[in-house]
């Protein structure tokens, strides 16, 4: 079963666990790929410019954090709106910093420039693949890598293809492809269910976001549901015991 | 603080979202560090993913609308069924578009 619990195995890195993470990254493939259509049609018109527009695919890769800034993205940069739009990324980015705590277990075996450079890749989609697959008592690198590598590849040519062809890119609403994240977030929950001692903390996930929703703007409600969640799931657990 | 810096802007804006961007997803491996591993730690880790991703799918379901929820709930099942994430996925997705189309 989970494989945290027993002795640590050394992590180590192979050339076929990058094909595992390549194969592992292709269900989430077309989520990305539209996303950053839409996200490089709107760079565009921002008039930011074909290199600035890779830049910041490549270096912030994080879609909605960069669909909100190119939403209030000022005409003329300021230093005002350059701390608005830093601190709009720290929020957005707020969750994956919980994701990154729990890639501790793992990462934490690996030399630091190993564990520092994965955690550059560290996306919604990355992680759910990782988490997976470590639970499931895989320990290669390269399968990390090799997820990241697929999701950053399709993200940065998706994003370029968005912002050449601008309005060409069809309302991916309609066919229901701006719900692949989520769908794949909900999908990916069934392989973390480790029991019935998983659901009290997974109720108190679950409510806690939706109350938190109502009462706060913003994207709160994940880091709220989600360190509630797993504090009353740890206490439940320590209370079975 | 409200002067313009001129075409350099959007570099230090590109820069500045990026450092901070990298600065969340390093650190809270860089925080567990200092944070011993003992028995409750790792409980509390072990509950943290399954509790992240309810905190993002719950919402969505709940005020997302008839296909975001049937979207969600179908993707759910098939996985508990097929254990395909593939197949999953496209069920979702199939359902939402046909649930839009009508």
């Amino acid at each position: 079963m989970s494989a945290i619990d027993s002795a640590p195995q050394k992590p180590y890195w192979s050339w076929p666990g990058v094909w595992v993470g390549f194969r592992r990254g292709l269900p989430v493939a077309p989520g990305i790929m539209v996303f950053g259509l839409v996200v490089g049609a709107a760079a565009a018109r921002h008039g930011i410019s074909g290199l600035e527009n890779f830049a910041m695919n490549l270096l912030i890769c994080s879609g909605i954090a960069q669909l909100v800034a190119l939403e209030i993205w000022p005409a003329t940069m300021t230093w005002a709106a350059v701390a608005s739009l830093a601190l709009l990324a720290a929020v957005i980015g707020a969750r994956m910093f919980l994701m990154s705590v729990s890639m501790r277990p793992w990462f934490g075996q690996l030399p630091k420039w190993q564990a520092y450079l994965g955690l550059f890749f560290l996306t919604d989609a990355t992680w759910l693949i990782a988490t997976r697959y470590h639970n499931e008592g895989g320990r290669d690198v390269g399968a990390y890598f090799g997820a990241a590598i697929m999701i950053m590849a399709g993200w940065l040519a998706a994003a370029s293809a968005g912002y050449f062809l601008g309005g060409l890119v069809v309302d991916p609403n309609r066919y229901g492809l701006d719900l692949v994240m989520p769908v794949f977030f909900a999908a990916m929950l069934v392989p973390l269910w480790t029991g019935k001692r998983r659901a009290y903390g997974w109720i108190v996930a679950g409510v806690v976001a939706v109350a938190v929703q109502h009462l706060v703007a913003g994207w709160w409600f994940i880091i709220a549901g989600s360190l509630a969640g797993a504090f009353a799931g740890a206490w439940f657990d320590e209370r079975k015991r | 603080m409200t002067s313009d810096l001129g075409p350099a802007g959007v570099w230090i804006a590109i820069i500045a979202m990026a450092l901070v961007t990298y600065a969340v997803r390093a650190g809270g491996f860089l925080l567990m560090g200092y944070i011993p591993l003992t028995k409750r730690v790792r409980a509390f880790l072990q509950a943290l993913p399954g509790a992240v991703v309810v905190a993002i799918i719950v919402p969505i379901a709940v005020h997302g609308g008839a296909a975001a929820a049937a979207a969600v709930i179908v993707a759910l099942i098939v996985m508990a069924w097929r254990k395909n994430d593939l197949v999953a996925v496209v069920c979702g997705v199939a359902v939402a578009a046909a649930m839009r189309a009508i």
